[in-house]
């Protein structure tokens, strides 16, 4: 895997970009450049503008015992090999507070808000600075160190007190509140009120109103969509601000399913961590492995043999095949076409389940890639199965997908010209995968940055200008054909061969010292994993940059001005999965 | 259900036609044939709940193929997924509003206890702390085919309550809604308020 370059002190010992923007850079390290958090904007306004760093992939944060340390990564849409990584480190853990990027890249916004709601990390001039993925009011700031959950047992798994005496022990039964909570001391239920949400921004209060649109010609009114609601996939609350059955103002309201997947990551092993991994994304688990265990093996060095990547790359493509006609189906389903289309590609689903059912044992959760391969070699006859797939059947799908679907009159009424995003916008945004592409930025990690082995095979990047509803559409169809390109291509290459590298299978793996940052092209976008390691068998820091939680940040953008109805469908078109967006 | 013809009396031309049965039957029959799922995904598990609906599973074959978006509508709800302590309140308000005769089936490890998420912050160690639950799925996701052994216990039991005996028929005996929970600094439950305050009165006590 070509590694991007890191910039690092040069030879003659000047810190990068100090003749640009002096002093801001404080140190050069291996792992990124320390900035000065005063100078921080000045130097991303420069980098975005001077250096063509376009595209901000990832906000995230550490816990790092003397300091927090905020970690951006940068990369450039026209100069995809250069990866540039900036550091903000916070000495000061009580009051930390840095620049928000927000007006460099509006793509920040709800990243910011996350590494607040984990961290307690305070931006400032971030317009909407509040919890996202837990409730206004929670106690604690979940991901650092010095947070224990409830159900705290020790920093690291594997636990030593499960079985004191052979015996199982209830974690209920460990707590003196016999279930998984914890209450400040002294607090009052009786007293207590629950704080009630504004909605300032889309409201449009601190505009000048206040807060009853009464200043305006019409009023403005709030709409609340979801949790409970059948077009937003899952668990996603929007909240919008319309006025007439215009969408004015709209706010993601996340977090339903915030299962604490990072907390959860960093007391498990490394090995732990892949079958969470199958539950982020729940119907790309394969993916979804495939980019935690190339994390890993990056800060391993470890190299998957040549059948193992091969198979890996079958799964991959298999998954975004499985992702991308669901993602049709509902947004038909999201048009109003209840259901037919939908069961079109859960029919064709379950068919490539089987086909990870036989490989891998399970056929949603697959847990299928191991450290340096994967977990079980093909069965027999799985091979000539999967060849009907690809090349007898589901060609034929994909033409009757186009007759019914592709042609509508309806669905081309509908979804032309709603929710436009320009190809400066979705890079702005951050926008990934499909929903970048469809705004006619031809950026696909495999090709910019080719991961295992897609260097070897052929394939077009899926690109349109449009980039409205119906580009997304076509983007997903589209890749669903060189898909089928790329899986015939391994199929046919597909060597025999050892599937893990030499040497006894280890349960407890040694991870070097040290953080990678992997990303791949999932089915929705960037998929990208961050490891942190400080030697022990457990993640010091694992982050998990979710394509679709990202894509929701331009959810506001796309909606306003179109009308509410035109909102589902550009929220269908997004693909959101709601394991992902929350983790 | 009893054929006339089995028994030995009435007249000839009666015997094929009449068939005796109790109410109970048939109209829990009636009910069961027609039980009307909420679409209600939670998670992971939701994918599964799909899967069993679509072709290969078929949950038409049950009549339940019409799956509502409105709790007031809906006779059944699975809670497919991991129940955070923010969604928490939602699921009660949810059941409150259904209507009765209502049944909750747990789908999956995490509705039952939490599964694989339970020691998170914000996830709940199992539904039933606060909906009675009446079929529970074990499995991260349990397949279809024990989604659809669920459902059929669900039937079953269905088969055997009485409309005599019913509480939702006896005007006494309505359901109260069930308290909704509060997203505080955690999760509160107000069933357990006396707990509580005896505990945090006591750490107080205590400093
Ligand atoms: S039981 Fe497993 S599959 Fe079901 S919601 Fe929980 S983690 Fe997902």
């Amino acid at each position: 895997m070509a590694d991007p370059t890191i910039l690092t002190t040069a030879a003659d010992s000047t810190l990068p970009f100090d003749d640009a923007v002096s002093g801001a850079v404080l140190e050069a390290t291996p792992n990124g450049l320390v900035v000065a958090a005063d100078k921080l904007l000045e130097l991303a306004t420069y980098l975005r503008d001077q250096q063509g760093y376009d595209y901000l992939s990832m906000v995230t944060s550490v816990d790092w015992p003397p300091y927090f340390e905020v970690v951006y990564y940068l990369y450039g849409v026209a100069k995809p090999k250069d990866l540039l990584v900036l550091k903000v480190r916070l000495p000061d853990k009580v009051n930390s507070v840095v620049p928000s990027l927000i007006s460099i890249w509006p793509g920040a916004d709800l990243q910011e808000r996350e590494v607040y709601d984990m961290m307690g990390i305070r931006f400032a001039g971030h317009p909407n600075l509040r919890r996202i993925l837990l409730w206004d009011g929670f106690q604690g700031w979940p991901l650092r160190k010095d947070y224990k959950e409830s159900y705290y047992e020790e920093d690291t798994k594997p636990f030593k007190s499960r079985h004191p005496d052979g015996k199982h022990l209830w974690a209920e039964d460990r707590v003196p509140w016999k279930d998984n909570i914890t209450y400040p001391v002294a607090w009052d239920p009786d007293l207590f009120t629950q704080p009630t949400v504004q909605y300032r921004k889309i409201m449009g209060v601190d505009a000048g109103g206040n807060g009853d649109g009464k200043d305006l010609k019409t009023e403005r009114v709030l709409i609340n969509m979801g949790p409970q609601h059948p077009s937003t996939h899952g668990v996603f609350r929007m909240v919008v601000a319309v006025e007439g059955e215009q969408v004015v103002g709209l706010e993601p309201e996340i977090g339903y399913l915030h299962r604490c997947h990072e907390k959860i990551g960093e007391r498990n092993t490394y090995i732990m961590n892949i079958p969470f991994t199958d539950r982020l994304d729940y119907i790309t688990s394969m993916s979804n492995n495939l980019g935690y265990v190339l994390a890993v093996e990056k800060l391993m060095g470890l190299e998957a043999p040549e059948r193992a990547d091969y198979i890996r790359v079958i799964m991959a493509e298999f998954t975004r095949i499985i992702s991308h006609f669901i993602a049709v189906g509902f947004l038909f389903n999201d048009l109003g076409a209840y259901f037919t289309p939908a069961l079109y590609g859960l029919r064709e689903r379950e068919l490539i389940l089987d086909l990870f059912e036989a490989a891998a044992g399970s056929r949603m959760m697959c847990n299928y890639m191991r450290f340096g391969g994967v977990f079980a070699d093909l069965p027999a006859g799985w091979v000539e199965r999967a060849r009907d797939l690809v090349w007898n059947r589901l060609p034929r799908v994909m033409e009757q997908f186009e007759d019914l679907l592709a042609g509508n009159e309806i669905f081309l009424a509908r979804a032309r010209g709603v929710g436009h995003l320009s190809a400066a916008e979705a890079i702005a945004y951050s926008m990934a995968g499909p929903m970048l592409r469809a705004s006619g930025v031809p950026y696909d990690i495999r090709k910019v940055q080719p991961y295992s082995i897609y260097d070897r095979f052929e394939f077009d990047v899926c690109c349109r200008p449009e980039g409205d509803v119906w580009a997304r559409f076509r983007v997903r169809m589209d890749e669903i054909y060189q898909s089928l390109r790329i899986l015939k291509q391994a199929l046919d290459g597909l060597p025999e061969g050892p599937i893990m590298p030499p040497g006894k299978r280890q349960y407890q793996i040694r991870v070097p010292a040290g953080e990678a940052y992997s990303r791949i092209e999932g089915p929705k976008g960037e998929l990208g994993f961050y490891v942190v390691s400080d030697g022990k068998p457990n993640p010091y820091r694992y982050h998990v940059r979710a394509p679709t939680f990202i894509n929701l940040t331009s959810l506001e953008k796309m909606c306003v001005g179109h009308k509410i109805a035109d909102s589902v469908v550009i929220l269908g078109a997004i693909d959101i999965v709601l394991g992902e967006v929350d983790r | 259900m009893v054929n006339l013809s089995d028994s030995a009396e009435g007249p000839e031309g009666l015997k094929k036609n009449v068939f005796l049965t109790t109410i109970d039957n048939v109209y829990n029959w009636g009910r069961v044939r027609s039980m009307w799922p909420m679409a209600f995904g939670l998670a992971c598990c939701a994918i599964e709940f799909m899967a069993m609906m679509a072709a290969r599973f078929d949950l038409s074959r049950f009549g339940m193929e019409i799956i509502r978006a409105s709790p007031r509508q809906a006779d059944l709800m699975f809670v497919s997924g991991t129940v955070t302590k923010k969604m928490a309140p939602n699921i009660v308000r949810l059941y409150n509003q259904m209507a009765e005769p209502k049944y909750v089936l747990a789908v999956g490890a995490c509705a039952i206890s939490g599964g694989p998420f339970k020691e998170g912050y914000n996830v709940v160690s199992g539904i039933d702390k606060f909906l009675p639950v009446d079929v529970y799925v074990p499995g991260c996701p349990p397949t279809p085919e024990a989604l659809l052994y669920g459902v059929m216990k669900v039937h079953e039991k269905v088969m055997g309550q009485s409309v005599r005996t019913a509480p939702w028929y006896k005007r006494d005996q309505l359901n109260e809604p069930l308290p909704m929970p509060v997203l505080g600094p955690d999760l509160y439950n107000p069933k357990d308020r006396d707990a509580l305050k005896k505990l945090t009165a006591a750490k107080v006590e205590h400093g």
